[in-house]
Parts: structure tokens; C-alpha cells; sequence
């Protein structure tokens, strides 16, 4: 008996720690009037839904709000688009497969700070070689600031994180197909249906519990993506790329007003299991199909 | 006819290292930047190839760097470690024994995922605020923990329930207890899921950023992520340095990919599609 309960205590007692605690904290910072000072002083006045009614009221709440929706919905988009592209042609047999579709995982692996950067030297309006290749081809006449300009820089810094998660969807479609029985696609070829029926017909239904897996973690990660952004523009130009994110941040740790930080934090934690809760209603409905799920 | 498929599968295999190619090509550009000499990043055209190629960005990435990529080191050596104490028996307990609060427990570790991490970062400072651990390498390692842990419990836990029960009730019939079964039948049966999450827990640490550039501000104890991004601040047109850096930090990665392929295929999948 007590080496059950020993088993699992330690780690009841890190979630309570480290996650109970901090995100109870979270909450009572966000109803306080939480600055640098009160960690010295020790006093955060109680201030109700103050610290909400100042983010909401701001104007870059309504920026943050539509980059992060923008910025998510596009990742969305080409990532898995992508990523269902690349894992449909790594289906077929011919040499090298294998060493290709782990090179490509690469991306995955990389540290985003890393990949931040190295993107950013891509983008350098001046030396990047996005803007030389684009001057020498004769597509632009001039340099494109792609990080400084307030229209640019959102796409910009959303190519970046497509590119970054490219892989991740790449490999769990790739999985989800490889448990598709071959003989289906066999007996759809009898039955004279060519590529594109085959994909449509028998892929795509029987890919969709892991599509909504893909696009579910997808969601969740993108929401909160912050070192791409820090890295490449810090939410710059003039708030051009801030997200809900990056903003929380700057909030906390760069005007010092943990109380506001906290504030947008939780908000993004409503919205982040608002989408989750629509997503396992949506799993639920779905049940019959979810029910074959590959091990 | 034969003769036909074998160039149809030969041309496909030139579509795929040129798809592979494009999409790598911001790897080669970086290793490429890192080689040129720092004026030579600043010609147009641009240099495709690191010809007269030297060293000096990485002489200077590791002057200013090398505490850095040791610091991320004991930091991630550290996080491993507090991730396997914690999640190894943990999954023992989830999948073999009936405990009450099991399915509390492994419905906290899914959601605690969803939880944004500058959420985490902005109430873990003031813990770690308050309990003085800011800026060491204490806070880090626990910090990076709460990634690590619920992703590392769910591909141990999963791993676990395959193994047959019978392999540990043999040896409790002849007396061992618990604690026994574990340590020699199910972790050594278990190594394989083992590496992998330490793998991920290693790479979680190493690449965190976000822990690192809230929860520290003493250069002693400050990792490599954001020495780079420190580096970058102070380095504009320093670039091969910069990226010498990059290629530096991502040798882990690079390692893991060749040495430990299967299992990092094995964490991808797992790691996602929990049920």
C-alpha cells in the first residue's frame, strides 16, 4: 500500500508546486496592483478586475488579439498543408527515403532561438539574401524591409514559424498514413479511382483523428509562440507583430507591471481551453472514427 | 516496363532532395555564414560557398560563449535527471498499480500542457522571487521540468502499459515488493523509453528560452539561448560570430538526430498523439 501512494506523491506534490500554486498565484497577481516595487515592499493593493478592464481598454489589446489570430491561422494553414503534402510524397518507395525524412526533422530539433536567428539573417534588408536573390532575379527594384515595416513584418515573422513547424506535422501525418491499410487504396484502384480520388476518398476521412490531433497542438503551441517573435522583431515595429504573448511579456517583464502581465496571461489561458474544449466536443462527436486510433 | 519504374523512382528521388534541399536551405545558410569572414557577409553578390573560409567566428563564439554552452549543459543535465526521478515511478504507479486519483493525475498532466509558458514565467518568478531561487540554476532546472515531466510521464507510461504483467508478478511471488519490480524488471525492459525521454527532456532545457531570459538575470548562470540572443543585441553586423554560435548550439540536436533517430521518431509520435 505505501509504495503506491509513494510512487506517485512526488510527482502530486511538483504539479501542486509548480503548476497548482504558480497558476493560483497567477490569478491573485492579475486582481493586484503588482509592480517591481512590491517584491521589495511586499504590498500589491487588491484592485479587482482593474488590471483587465486597463488591457482590454488599451489599444494594442485589439492589435495583439488580431496578429495572434492572424499569426496562428496562417501557421495553421501552411504548416499542415505543407506537412500533408510532404508526408503524402514520402509515402512512396524509392531510395533515400528514409535519410531524406530525417533530415528534415532537423528544423524540428533546433533550438527556436537558433532558427530565430538565422532567419533574421535572411530577412537583413540590407545583406539578407531573401532581398539579393530578389534584386538579382529583377523581382524587386528595391530592398523590402522585410522586419522593419509595420505591413511586412507579421508575414515575415509567420514564415519563419511555418517553416519552424513544417516537420512536426510532416512526421505525425506521415504516421497517421502509414496506418492507413494499403488495401484499401488497392481495392479504390480496382474500382478505378485515380490519385486524387484515392487521396480524397479513402486518405483524407481516414486521416482525420490524426489531423485534428495535428491541428489541436498545433493551435495550442502556436498561441504561445514567443521566441520566434522576440528574436526576429521583439513585437516590433510599433507593435506590428505583438501577440498575446509577446505583449504579456513585455507587460511583465519589460514595463514591470506583473499585475497587467498576468492579466493577458490568463486571458490567453481562456482562450487557449476554449479551443481545446471545442476540439474534445468535437473528438466526442466524431467517436466512431476516433475509435480505430493507431498505437 | 521495368527499366521505366526504375527511372520513375530515380526521378522521384531528385524531386525529394530538391524539396529537402529548399527546405534546409536556411541550415546551409547559417553553417555557410558561420565560415565566411565577417566582411565577406557583407558583399554583394552575396558568397554561396565558405571559399577562403576561416574559423574566427567560431574562435569568438566560443570566447564569449563557452560559459553559456556549459551552463546549458548543467541545466539540462540537471532537468533530465529531476524529470526521470519524477516521471519514472510516477508512470510505474499510472500504468501497473490501481491507485485511486490516477485518472485526476494523468488528466492534470494533459492539461497542464496547454498552459502558455509566459504564463508559467510570470507567476514562477514571483515564486521563485519569494523563495530566493531566482537566477540559479536551480530555478532553471525546475522550471524546465514543467515541460518536461507530463510529456515524459505520458511516453514512459505508455511504454509501460505494453509490457506484460505477468514479468513483474514472478518475481512478487517470490517476495519482491514494489520499489524491487520496478528498479529490475521494468526499467531495464523499459530503457529504450527511458532514453527517449530523456532526449526530449535534454533538448526541452537546452532550447528553453523563455525560463531562461525571465527567471535569470546573473551571467553566471545564463544559458547559451540567451547568450545568442544577448549576442545578437550586441553584435549587429557580427554575424558569422552569431552564427557560429547557432551552429554550436544546435550540435546537440544534430547529435541526437543521428545517434538517436528512432527514439527521437519514437518521442515525436508518442509525445503527440496521447490517449
Amino acid at each position: 500500500m505505501p509504495a503506491r501512494i509513494g510512487f506517485l506523491a512526488p510527482i502530486v506534490v511538483f504539479l501542486v508546486l509548480f503548476f497548482g500554486y504558480p497558476l493560483a498565484a497567477n490569478v491573485a497577481m492579475s486582481l493586484r496592483e503588482y509592480t517591481a516595487a512590491s517584491f521589495y515592499t511586499g504590498e500589491a493593493p487588491f484592485v479587482g478586475l482593474a488590471n483587465y478592464a486597463a488591457v482590454m481598454g488599451d489599444p494594442v489589446f485589439t492589435t495583439a488579439v488580431a496578429n495572434t489570430a492572424v499569426f496562428t491561422a496562417a501557421s495553421l494553414l501552411f504548416q499542415f498543408g505543407i506537412g500533408l503534402a510532404l508526408a503524402v510524397f514520402f509515402q512512396r518507395h524509392f531510395p533515400l527515403n528514409g535519410i531524406l525524412r530525417s533530415l528534415l526533422l532537423i528544423p524540428w530539433l533546433l533550438p527556436l532561438v537558433v532558427s530565430g536567428t538565422v532567419w533574421r539573417w535572411i530577412f537583413d534588408q540590407q545583406y539578407g539574401i531573401l532581398n539579393q536573390t530578389l534584386l538579382g532575379l529583377g523581382v524587386i527594384d528595391s530592398a523590402v524591409p522585410w522586419l522593419s515595416s509595420t505591413a511586412i513584418a507579421l508575414p515575415s515573422v509567420t514564415v519563419a514559424n511555418i517553416w519552424v513547424g513544417i516537420p512536426f506535422n510532416m512526421v505525425i501525418l506521415y504516421g497517421g498514413l502509414q496506418s492507413i491499410p494499403a488495401h484499401l487504396y488497392e481495392a479504390a484502384s480496382l474500382d478505378g479511382a485515380g490519385p486524387w480520388q484515392r487521396f480524397r476518398h479513402v486518405t483524407w476521412p481516414l486521416l482525420r483523428p490524426v489531423s485534428a490531433v495535428v491541428l489541436m497542438l498545433g493551435l495550442v503551441y502556436t498561441l504561445k509562440v514567443f521566441d520566434v517573435i522576440m528574436v526576429l522583431t521583439q513585437g516590433g515595429p510599433a507593435n506590428a507583430t505583438q501577440t498575446l504573448t509577446t505583449w504579456s511579456y513585455s507587460l511583465s517583464f519589460g514595463e514591470l507591471d506583473f499585475g497587467l502581465g498576468a492579466a493577458v496571461g490568463n486571458l490567453l489561458i481562456v482562450v487557449a481551453l476554449l479551443f481545446s474544449v471545442v476540439y474534445l466536443r468535437g473528438l466526442r462527436s466524431s467517436a466512431p472514427a476516433t475509435a480505430r486510433k493507431r498505437r | 516496363m521495368a527499366v521505366h519504374r526504375r527511372v520513375r523512382t530515380a526521378l522521384t528521388t531528385v524531386v525529394a532532395v530538391a524539396v529537402v534541399g529548399v527546405l534546409l536551405f536556411p541550415l546551409y545558410w547559417m553553417v555557410n555564414a558561420s565560415l565566411q569572414p565577417a566582411t565577406g557577409l557583407l558583399q554583394t553578390p552575396p558568397r554561396w560557398f565558405p571559399v577562403d573560409g576561416t574559423l574566427d567566428g567560431y574562435r569568438s563564439a566560443l570566447q564569449s560563449q563557452g560559459r553559456p554552452l556549459l551552463n546549458s549543459v548543467v541545466v539540462a543535465a540537471g532537468t533530465v535527471a529531476l524529470t526521470l526521478a519524477l516521471s519514472v515511478p510516477a508512470s510505474y504507479a499510472l500504468s501497473r498499480l490501481r491507485v485511486r486519483g490516477a485518472g485526476v493525475v494523468m488528466f492534470a498532466l494533459l492539461l497542464v500542457q496547454m498552459v502558455p509558458g509566459i504564463v508559467m514565467a510570470n507567476s514562477l518568478y514571483a515564486v521563485m522571487n519569494q523563495t530566493g531561487l531566482l537566477s540559479t540554476y536551480a530555478a532553471l532546472i525546475l522550471a524546465d521540468s514543467t515541460i518536461a515531466v507530463p510529456f515524459a510521464v505520458l511516453i514512459l507510461r505508455a511504454f509501460m502499459v505494453t509490457i506484460p504483467a505477468e514479468l513483474g508478478e514472478a518475481a512478487m511471488v517470490d517476495g519482491a515488493g514494489h520499489t524491487r519490480v520496478l528498479w529490475s524488471v521494468v526499467m531495464p525492459v523499459s530503457r529504450n523509453a527511458m532514453i527517449t525521454a530523456a532526449l526530449f527532456a535534454f533538448l526541452f532545457a537546452w532550447a528553453d528560452f523563455l525560463f531562461a531570459v525571465t527567471l535569470n538575470s546573473d551571467e553566471a548562470v545564463m544559458p547559451v539561448t540567451v547568450g545568442i540572443y544577448r549576442f545578437i543585441g550586441a553584435h549587429t553586423a557580427d554575424w558569422n560570430s552569431v552564427m557560429a554560435t547557432g551552429v554550436i548550439a544546435s550540435i546537440p540536436a544534430a547529435i541526437l538526430l543521428v545517434v538517436a533517430q528512432r527514439y527521437v521518431a519514437a518521442g515525436v509520435t508518442g509525445g503527440a498523439l496521447k490517449d
